[in-house]
């Protein structure tokens, strides 16, 4: 509760940052949860929050904080708490019973001049199964996908191994840091059709079939011996036949 | 060197995909139907006694001439779709048709012979009010336009202007109508709502105001709907109000206000809440109408009045009388009326105008059809016989826009059914088996009750099959003893309908706009059945689904119609089996609440119909059929049921889960601000479609795997910027279960309108590029890399991964009306793009040119691979265009369904006109040429096989020979 005190707090403080484009994945253990909330306020810090309950009603509460940071290499950092004793036998609980894990952010830019624009209401949501989050450790990977104004449009988590084969996962320990790679990506820009390049390598083949003193040769210069064995090989025939011919006409 | 490798893995690769049709191929399977939509105004050509011309200007801004004999098109123009081609009017005088268009942009006479323009005005701007034809001395010269707040006469001959004059006090007049009888004047009518009448008059010859008066009318809300000129410029109008009759002598100085008639006084009366309607008839514009009109005064009740001396006499009572229509012929002026005769008919007779007198022998019987809408509008061609007495024929046009031509005795000449010129979404169904097959199909169907009753069951079946085959023998027999003239041609009826070899011929069900459902048959184009649904908002969305095919005998196949108010959100289904268009008697759900999306499941109940599930606004869902069975399955397969909803007016997209209860919760939400882009269409991939690879076997001889992923979404969203500079078009693909954002591209400087084909592990889009003002195409595709992750399943759940997405553009040099992709049964031929033209050609465009692989550069590896080099322009080649010169005009949308040959799919592109083809996109592997050389190769075997024969006998002569030796 306390955390999300401090970020309500600190959220309205918040105003000069940088758009970060795309990638730029940080791994970040929960171990050093607090220290990105404490002491970087450049950046925009976006409250990450989960719902994991057997009765599969969302009650959300803070996971963690979303810390972008601009300039040059812009970032993003996620920090992150602990999962305590009790988070750790609901999670156990909901994956026994197939339930979901969900997490979500609220609709922000992260563009620093459009942050000052009404604020949307509303968050973004998604999902994993828990039972894959357990037998994965809490290894995730969250992706935050932003249109080309820099608004997020959407999250997405999945857990690396996705799938569920019902392996108990025994090792309390391994069920209490997430191990999270978290990523911005921004949409990629599509390919216009390259004429440029395909027009350069026309010239470059003409070039070459110019430059290439085969191609230039006349007809006699390229067939020649062509030319000369058919020659050479009707005059043989020729020769060959005469006597005969020339002998029946001496008579 | 390489360059000759580039020409030569062009030539190869064309080789493999050149498909064109042959000369002698035309038409053999192949069909094109032509149709101008719903017509608005109709004439027939009674310039000469033998003409045959009709001619129609309808609501798809086509002006056409109709063989009245037939019903074929003679000519037919297409104007510009939208308000800009809008057909105002249409005025025939002689060979001369004059149209006003584009709310009085254009005046044109076209000459109705062959439908050529002889001239055409661009007339000044001003919204179209009325149109007439103006005489002088029995001959007519001009045509007049009146717009909003000038009148114009124009020469008949040569369109051009005579002279335009503004009309007094147009900015609180509404002049509304023109009349002239040929007297040197042209009179304007317009009104002041609920207070006066303006009439002003003009001399033909310079357009000078002869004289100006208001007559108070303080009753009169509109001219048009309640007014009508008669016999020597009488004004008649009629109030319902009052429910009276007023008269006023255009001409007349001394006469200030209306006379009023009470229609008590001829003992009559107006159905309570009818606008009463006058009807009269002008045979020439050069004279003054009849002194005759007919007056509605209910739905189906009809008078024909005639005022004589400032009198009202009653000429005949209709009643009751759906429709009436006056027609001229030589001297003659006659009344058709319709009146309804049984529940099943309608009665047309002709009436004399003059007395109201009916005329003897004129009795057409029109028969209702129960599957069609009523007759609204009728239009009689009168002609005289050569006895000098009058008789007719009469086109009747219904509610579903359907068009039927009568003669006497009421014999149908031809029928067009107009309401296919609107085609909204269409299917394909398998044809039904035949009896005797269907008998052997039940009999491996049934289950086995031993071993006895099995070999009966099979022997009788056997027994039918036999019989079955000797009647076929023996009618072949009887049909060759027959003169060849007399053996009718295999006509499709509904009764003979059934399942060819490779299942080639199919049930094409269409839906239209006017709420008219069709089945055709797809070889020859013949409708089989047509419904009709009443009630359907003009506005209305429609879902089409096939929840049970034919495969399931005996149960009938059974289409799924959902007609959704687009206003109100509020839907119905319409069960019917598509095979003969009869409506199911299933029970349908009750949908009280507005519905957001629909859903078929692969789910089947013990009758082997889909679940159709139906999410209404509160997100609770709805099954249909909704059996106990269903809901049990339903249950138990509740956790991997999910959908999406897409509301693009918040840029929404939604996932959501179903619950065990039948209702629903979030699971994924994203949002794309629709300050920055706008959703236009959302796709994900057709639910039929089979994929014959998993990966693509690569020069090296490794597997690129395919990324298919059945769930996945492409999302294409515009900018809300249009400047050409910073428009963009937004490609997203989702995965509709897990709501992750597989891939996400922007197309910078490019617009829409989009059209786009998501199929397998690509999609295919064309757009328009602002900055070079040009159509582009480009493809996406998606692999999952060289190997896979779980071969055995897919599972949105589990595929951690995201794919790697290739993408490439080309330029397209013509313009695109829509794009559909070919389909096959099992998806091992090679695909092709359907490319609609704005010319109505339609290209069939290979897949493999719009590959993101084909190589910069060419290497032994993509030789191997057999890629074409890139290059940025997109061929077209002639022989690509599948339906050579059978144009498909304002085509809107191409389907496409497999048929039971491998090679082909069947292809089925609608607009104005209906085109249905074949195409071979990998050419015809799995069968025999059409021209293939039978008697050569049988010759040929025959010929080996006696001579194996005699040199065989021969040999052992002579080995025998040997032997004594």
């Amino acid at each position: 509760m306390a955390t999300i005190r401090a970020l309500s707090v600190i959220l309205p403080f918040l105003s000069t940052i940088t758009l970060l484009w795309p990638e730029s994945g940080e791994c970040n253990n929960g171990r050093r949860s607090g220290d990105g909330l404490d002491t970087d306020f450049s950046g925009l810090s976006v409250p990450i929050e989960h719902s994991f309950e057997v009765d599969d009603v969302p009650r959300f509460r803070l996971r963690g904080a979303l810390q972008f940071r601009g300039g040059r290499e812009s970032s993003v950092y996620l920090s992150q708490n602990q999962l305590s004793e009790k988070d750790r036998n609901t999670l156990k609980d909901v994956a026994a019973v197939d339930g979901l894990y969900r997490i979500r952010v609220p609709r922000v830019s992260l563009q620093a001049d459009r942050q000052s624009e009404r604020q949307h209401d509303g968050h973004l949501t998604a999902f994993v199964r828990a039972c894959s989050l357990v037998e994965s450790h809490l290894s995730d990977i969250i992706t935050l996908h932003t249109d080309v104004s820099g608004y997020v449009i959407g999250i997405s988590i999945v857990t690396i191994p996705g799938s569920c084969r019902g392996i108990e996962v025994e090792d309390e320990v391994d069920l209490e840091v997430f191990n999270t790679t978290i990523s911005v990506v921004a949409p990629v820009t599509a390919p216009v059709p390259e004429t440029a390049p395909y027009i350069e390598r026309m010239e470059q083949e003409m070039e070459k079939k110019g430059k290439n003193p085969q191609e230039q040769k006349s007809f006699f210069a390229k067939y020649w011996y062509l030319i000369l064995g058919g020659a050479v090989f009707l005059m043989a025939t020729n020769s060959a036949q005469t006597p005969p011919g020339g002998a029946r006409e001496q008579t | 060197m390489a360059w000759l490798a580039v020409r030569l893995a062009i030539s190869v690769s064309l080789l493999f995909t050149a498909s064109a049709v042959f000369e002698d191929q035309v038409g053999k399977f192949d069909w094109r139907q032509q149709f101008i939509g719903k017509v608005r105004f109709a004439l027939f050509d009674t310039h000469s006694q033998a003409s045959k011309k009709l001619l129609v200007a309808t609501d798809k801004n086509v002006f056409a001439s109709l063989n009245s004999r037939t019903g074929d098109l003679f000519w037919r123009h297409l104007d510009k779709t939208g308000p800009d081609g809008q057909v105002d009017s249409l005025l025939m005088y002689g060979q001369d048709a004059v149209v006003v268009v584009g709310n009085g942009r254009l005046l044109r006479s076209w000459e109705t012979t062959v439908g050529g323009l002889k001239w055409e005005t661009v007339l000044d701007t001003g919204s179209f009010q009325a149109a007439a034809l103006v005489g002088v001395q029995d001959f007519v010269k001009y045509v007049a336009v009146l717009k909003k707040t000038a009148i114009s006469l124009h020469d008949l001959s040569t369109g051009g202007q005579i002279w335009v004059e503004n009309l007094p006090d147009s900015d609180t007049v509404q002049y509304q109508s023109i009349y002239s009888e040929g007297n040197g004047l042209v009179f304007v009518l317009g009104l002041v709502p609920n207070s006066h009448v303006v009439i002003v008059e003009y001399k033909i010859e310079d357009g000078e105001i002869m004289n100006k008066k208001s007559i108070q009318a303080a009753w009169m809300s509109s001219l048009e709907s309640s007014c009508a000129v008669i016999s020597s410029g009488i004004l008649l109008c009629v109030d319902q109000i009052t429910q009276s009759l007023y008269t006023l002598p255009l001409q007349s100085v001394e006469q200030k206000e209306m006379k009023q008639i009470h229609l008590q006084t001829l003992d009559l009366e107006v159905a309570s809440g009818f606008q009463p309607v006058l009807t009269s008839t002008q045979p020439n514009p050069a004279q003054p109408p009849l002194a005759e009109f007919f007056l509605q005064l209910s739905p189906d009740h009809h008078i024909l009045l005639q005022l004589e001396d400032g009198l009202i006499a009653l000429l005949k009572d209709f009643n009751p009388s759906n429709l009436v229509a006056f027609a001229t012929t030589g001297e003659k002026t006659v009344a058709a009326v319709m009146s309804p005769k049984n529940e099943t008919a309608c009665s047309i007779n002709l009436f004399s105008a003059d007395t109201g007198r009916r005329h003897l022998d004129t009795n057409i019987i029109y028969h209702l059809d129960p599957n069609g809408g009523k007759p609204n509008t009728l239009y009689v061609h009168a002609f005289l016989k050569k006895d000098d007495s009058v008789a007719y024929r009469v086109m009747v046009q219904t509610e579903d826009h359907m068009l039927t031509f009568l003669q006497q005795p009421g014999r149908v000449v031809w029928m067009r059914e107009e309401a296919l010129a609107d085609v909204v979404t269409m299917e394909m169904v398998d044809l039904p088996l035949t009896g005797t097959q269907a008998e052997l199909e039940g009999e491996f169907g049934k289950k086995a009750d031993g071993l006895f009753s099995m070999v009966i069951k099979r022997l009788s079946s056997q027994i039918i099959l036999l019989q079955t085959w000797l009647a076929h023998l023996w009618k072949l027999f009887y049909d060759a003893r027959k003169p060849r003239s007399s053996v009718k041609n295999d006509e499709i009826t509904i009764e003979n309908l059934s399942r060819d070899e490779f299942n080639l011929q199919k049930m094409m069900v269409m839906v239209t706009a006017s709420g008219k459902l069709f089945g055709i048959d797809s070889k020859s184009g013949t409708i089989l059945w047509s419904h009709y649904l009443e009630n359907i908002q003009p506005n209305s969305a429609f879902k089409l689904m096939v929840q049970r095919t034919t495969a399931h005998f005996p149960h009938p196949p059974q289409c799924t119609l959902l007609i959704k108010d687009k206003d109100t959100g509020l839907a119905s289904l319409h069960v019917f089996n598509p095979i003969f268009g009869k409506k199911s008697h299933s029970s349908v759900p009750a949908l009280p609440r507005p519905i957001l999306q629909t859903l078929l499941l692969p789910i089947i109940d013990q009758d082997y119909a889909k679940v159709l599930l139906i999410i209404d606004d509160q997100y609770k869902v709805t099954a249909f059929p909704s059996t106990k069975n269903i809901l049990q399955q339903l249950q138990d397969t509740a956790s991997s049921i999910f959908f999406y909803l897409v509301d693009s007016s918040q840029g929404k997209l939604s996932g959501f889960r179903l619950r065990k209860d039948l209702s629903t919760e979030l699971i994924w939400e994203a949002v794309i601000p629709t300050e920055v882009q706008k959703i236009v269409a959302v796709k994900g991939k057709r639910a039929n479609e089979h994929v014959h690879s998993q990966g693509r076997v690569m020069g090296d001889r490794s597997v690129l795997y395919k990324y298919l992923n059945p769930n996945l979404l492409a999302v294409v969203t515009e900018s809300t910027d249009t400047h050409p500079e910073r428009s963009f078009v937004g490609i997203f693909l989702i995965d509709g279960v897990t709501g992750r954002i597989v891939h996400e591209a922007v197309q910078r400087k490019a617009k829409g309108p989009v059209h786009f084909v998501h199929s397998e592990n690509w999609v295919v889009y064309v757009y328009w590029n602002s900055k070079f003002r040009r159509n582009e195409f480009s493809v996406l595709e998606l692999f999952e890399g060289a190997e896979l992750y779980n071969s055995t399943v897919f599972s949105s759940l589990d595929r951690p991964r995201p794919p790697q997405v290739l993408q490439q553009s080309y330029i397209f040099p013509a313009g695109i009306s829509t794009l559909e992709a070919t389909l096959t049964e099992k998806g091992i031929t090679s695909r092709h793009l359907l490319v609609g033209m704005p010319s109505g050609s339609i290209l069939s465009l290979p897949k493999l040119f719009l590959d993101p692989r084909r190589p910069e550069m060419v290497s032994e590896q993509t030789r191997e691979e057999n890629l074409i080099p890139y290059a940025p322009e997109m061929p077209i080649r002639t022989e690509w265009f599948i339906n050579y010169n059978q144009t498909v005009s304002r085509i809107r949308g191409i389907h496409t369904a497999p048929s039971g040959l491998e090679s082909t799919c069947l292809v089925v592109a609608y607009g104005l006109d209906i085109y249905q083809t074949r195409v071979f996109p990998s050419k015809q592997f799995d069968v025999l040429k059409d021209d293939y050389d039978y008697v050569l190769i049988s010759s040929v075997l025959f010929g080996l096989f006696f001579a194996t024969m005699i040199s065989k006998r021969l040999a052992e002569v002579k080995l025998l020979n040997r032997a004594w030796r």
